[in-house]
């Protein structure tokens, strides 16, 4: 094996939760493993790395996406947005506030992953969705902790909130 | 003076309040710091090369290749580390007869199992250490594997280690009364055959380790995801060649344990030994599929029982004969016997009767070795028993509520010993069942599914009882010759600006055994729980300690934190009172201010006894003992275990067109002795309780005949997920053990102990009209069908 050679290495310029960040990457690298081993983003985590688990869920154009399926090389011109982004943001505050509250998380490990399928469905779901709903759509993501009822409730009481607010907005 | 846990509105009532996690906010945020997000200047990482056979002989490892490849710093074979790290053998005293084969960090000359490691490389990168140890050439023999437990003992069965005779490795015989003669001559008799599915713990977080050996320090520096440091800062050092104060073991977040990271793993060692090899930082991080193949196994069990009932449905004896199949070696250092030794100690534990033989054979086969997991060998044991207490209600024409109203060990017998010679201190079978019954609506519910099954719908509700063993004496491992601590301890130290940290042994694998600890502690010394700070997980600055399994971090650990924090108290009004000068026992300490006892009066806040003991002790009368860092210990010794109890019920429908099991509601009334958060409490049953289903209705680790593991990925193997799980009402009986001042005992498997059970026998109360009945687990669609003769047997 020789150093990798300019075709195995791939040029992209992408932003970052907010932030512009050019790389040269190796075309078989994740974008998990991107954000982790290169920019120092440790939320998105690597749980069964084919895409199952959803420990490594996280935004790339306004899609959740599974960090571990799609390579770094892809995203050039993408908008990447990871647990650290949308923590400064605060514009989850309330969601995470309802995590902690609820005692939603056990060890932790899926929650940057759940927080962004939580975040999703809140985002998506016109009112207030239905637990059924709530649990259909946090289903790719696997929590071996809590046995998901504690998310479910997390959810639900985010969602009440701000339909709530909402409501009292209108 | 002790708490009087009894009033709520005593002064800093933290124990018994739910109180948020002090570590959650960080871990929702994505700011955890789990093994593999630490890097080390100059780390490897290493991968390891492992055997695509159940058995074979290794003739040749061809290395050169791998070495010559971009990044790579080293490969190693079995025998290269055998010059730098001792085998084991996993066996201890106490466990007669129980035998094993030395193990070795990386294979030596033969591969017992697929996914042992035969060869580990080191590199710069994962993905050069991948490419290389693709490269490595390795001439295999086949060998024949022993992978059917129900022949591995049969003359024409290879013997797997041939130093150990044959394939046993353990077999107890336990006999209380004359059951023979009872089954000989009692009225009513059921038997049934059990099985138990192979399965494993499926950590999101995998195993993580990361070993840095200091040279110029001769210090061996371990960041583990792991249950037991101290546990395993011994076993570095002996196996290395260290003396035990060299090994420093610090376990940060951890992503999920559940018994899978409490044991000794060969390819963590060997990463420490390459660590020491090299004198550089080498990480290791297992994939999912070495997960699957390398991770412990637990649960396969075949269970023969036969019980025998009065005509009144009274348990007169039960006949258990267990086998279990461990895989090629008893697991270091707590060795592979104790599920199927639980088995025979818990069976029939809920009840009272007196006529009792069970027997547990182990062998030894070419699978993934097993050994213990989240609630070791309890779901057996009560899927077993409540399988069978069903089945004679059935016969009797009895309704399980009933039945188990006859039979369950009276609230007042206490204490009392099991026909399996277990010891209860005090258990509430009666209250938790009368409890259990109301929070469900029983009867309704009864009705409402006799309703339903005249429209054609099939649902049924299962109970299962369940007692479940916590706050371990030595008893557990340590009269076996294991170093593995029973006792536990706590540093509390105030601070100068009146915070409070708290170390302890006990560790924090998402549990909330740091939230716990602060409650404790911030109740024993009066200071707000936001004003204690809690470390764990590093065997340089933590009290010597056992970790957390068994459920033992409150019960154990928590009563540490207990005592250490109410002598800090002691000590801190010392000082109060030279201060104030008045007698220390007229005052108290209550929100962080020495206040007079009785009255509340606010005289200091802590942060000027803080002040002046640091930085003004000479304004102190000379020799007056100010000493603000108090250590305290605990260990149990009136009882070899806290048991506590619980019973479960759950709500299932089945499709009989799909065979497919829809849980609609769960149940669980749960005794732990005194809670100290309530939150947390429930979380962990309602966890455990989805751990358990898991184990009833997907999860199985699938092997063919020769040995291959055929679902080592997430796509195959199933777990449970948010769409089928149902919601679950919790409720509680508290029973505190009298041998701590806390009484706590341990909450953190009973979910899992007893859900599998109740899960087990919703269903077949559901398919009792369509003949049907299920005792295989997981009780998987197909079986379902084959049991209502919609598929053929």
């Amino acid at each position: 094996m020789t150093q990798a050679t300019f075709e195995q290495l791939v040029e992209v310029s992408l932003t970052v939760n907010g932030e512009r960040v050019d790389a040269r990457v190796p075309a078989g690298r994740h974008v998990v493993d991107f954000l982790r081993l290169d920019l120092g983003l440790t939320g998105a985590h690597a749980g069964c790395e084919h895409g199952v688990c959803g420990a490594c869920t996280l935004q790339i154009d306004g899609e959740i996406v599974r960090g571990c399926l799609i390579l770094a090389a892809q995203m050039d011109g993408a908008e990447i947005w990871t647990i650290e982004g949308v923590t400064d943001s605060k514009e989850i505050a309330d969601l995470q506030d309802n995590f902690v509250e609820r005692n939603a998380l056990q060890c932790g490990f899926c929650t940057p992953g759940m927080i962004f399928a939580a975040r999703d469905i809140l985002t998506r779901h016109k009112g207030v969705p239905g637990r059924a709903d709530i649990r259909e759509h946090i289903s790719g993501n696997y929590c071996r902790c809590t046995g998901y009822e504690a998310i479910v409730d997390a959810i639900e009481t985010t969602a009440r909130a701000r339909n709530s607010a909402k409501e009292g907005a209108e | 003076m002790s708490i009087r846990f009894d009033n709520p509105d005593r002064p800093n009532s933290y124990i018994g309040r739910t109180v948020p996690r002090p570590n959650a906010r960080r871990l929702v945020e994505g700011r955890g710091r789990y093994v593999d997000d630490i890097v080390l200047p100059r780390m490897l990482h290493a991968v390891f090369l492992r055997s695509p056979y159940a058995h074979a002989r290794i003739l040749s490892i061809d290395t050169g290749a791998a070495r010559a490849a971009s990044g790579v710093r080293g490969v190693f074979t079995g025998a290269d580390l055998a010059e730098h790290c001792t085998p084991w053998v996993a066996v201890l005293e106490h466990l007669k007869g129980l035998k094993s084969a030395p193990q070795h960090p990386i294979a030596v000359d033969r591969a017992t199992w697929t996914g042992e490691a035969v060869a580990a490389v080191v590199a710069d990168t994962r993905a050069q250490a991948e490419e290389a140890a693709a490269l490595i050439e390795v001439e295999y023999e086949p060998l024949q594997p022993v992978t059917d437990m129900r022949t591995a003992l049969d003359p024409e069965t290879p013997v797997l280690h041939p130093d150990l005779g044959d394939n046993l490795t353990f077999q107890r015989e336990h006999v209380s009364g004359n059951p023979a003669e009872v089954m000989r001559s009692a009225p009513v008799i059921v038997e049934s055959r059990f099985k138990t599915g192979r399965h494993t713990g499926v950590c999101v977080e995998p195993r993580s380790i990361l070993a840095d050996y200091n040279r110029s320090e001769k210090q061996l520096t371990v960041y583990h995801s792991t249950q037991a440091p101290h546990m395993m800062q011994v076993v570095f050092a002996e196996h290395l060649g260290l003396p035990e104060g060299a090994v420093r073991v610090i376990c940060g977040d951890v992503g999920g344990s559940f018994g899978i990271k409490v044991h000794v793993y060969p390819d963590e060692v060997a990463t420490a030994t390459i660590s020491k090899i090299l004198g550089r930082p080498v990480k290791f991080i297992a994939d999912r599929l070495e997960s699957f193949a390398t991770d412990i196994h637990a649960r396969d069990h075949e269970i023969d029982a036969r019980m025998a009932l009065d005509e009144d449905g009274r348990i007169l004896a039960l006949d258990i004969e267990d086998l279990t199949g461990i895989g090629p070696y008893s697991v270091y250092p707590r060795t592979s016997a104790i599920e199927g030794n639980q088995v025979v100690n818990l069976c029939g534990g809920p009840y009272d009767f007196a006529h009792y033989r069970a027997r547990t054979t182990v062998v030894l086969q070419n699978k993934s070795p097993t050994c213990q997991y989240r609630a070791v060998g309890h779901p057996i044991a009560a899927a077993v028993t409540e399988g069978m207490v069903d089945l004679a209600a059935e016969k009797l024409g009895l309704d399980p509520i009933e039945i188990r109203r006859r039979n369950l060990i009276s609230d007042d017998a206490y204490p009392y010993t099991s026909p399996a010679n277990m010891r209860f201190e005090g258990l509430s079978h009666h209250q938790s069942l009368n409890k259990l019954v109301e929070m469900m609506d029983y009867t309704a519910l009864r009705a409402e599914q006799a309703s339903l099954r005249e429209k054609g719908v099939y649902r049924g509700i299962g109970i299962a009882s369940f007692i479940e063993l916590t706050n371990p004496s030595p008893f557990m491992y340590g009269i076996g010759g294991a170093r593995i601590s029973a006792q536990d301890g706590c540093t509390v130290r105030m601070d100068p600006d009146g915070s409070v940290v708290a170390m302890s042994g006990v560790t924090e694998q998402g549990q909330g055994t740091e939230a716990m600890l602060a409650q404790i502690t911030a109740e024993a010394v009066g200071v707000p729980v936001g004003r204690v700070r809690v470390i764990t997980g590093d065997t340089q600055t933590t009290p010597y300690g056992g970790g957390t399994w068994a459920s033992r971090g409150a019960g154990i650990g928590g009563e540490a934190a207990l005592q250490a924090g109410r002598a800090l108290r002691g000590n801190i009004l010392t000082v109060a009172g030279a201060m104030l000068q008045c007698a220390p026992e007229t005052l108290d300490i209550v929100d962080g201010q020495i206040v007079d006892l009785g009255t509340d009066t606010a005289r200091m806040p802590l942060a000027e006894l803080g002040r002046v003991v640091y930085f003004r002790g000479d304004t102190l009368p000379k020799g007056l003992p100010r000493e603000l860092v108090v250590t305290r210990h605990y260990i149990t010794s009136d009882y070899p275990f806290a048991f506590t109890n619980g019973i479960q019920a759950s709500y299932v429908e089945v499709d009989p067109e799909t065979g497919f099991v829809t849980l609609l509601k769960h149940w669980c009334v749960e005794d732990c002795g005194r809670v100290i958060n309530p939150q947390l409490v429930d979380e962990q049953i309602r966890g455990g309780i989805v751990q358990g289903i898991g184990g009833a209705l997907y999860e199985e680790s699938l092997y063919d005949a020769e040995g291959q593991l055929l679902n080592a990925n997430m796509a195959d193997y199933l777990v449970p997920m948010a769409a089928e799980m149902p919601d679950m009402i919790i409720g509680h009986v508290e029973t505190p053990t009298l041998e701590s001042e806390l009484g706590a005992k341990g909450a953190g498997e009973a979910g899992t102990a007893g859900a599998p059970a109740a899960v087990m026998n919703a269903i077949n109360d559901a398919i009792r009209p369509l003949g049907g009945r299920v005792t295989s687990m997981p009780m998987t669609p197909e079986r379902i069908l084959r049991s209502i003769h919609s598929l053929p047997e």
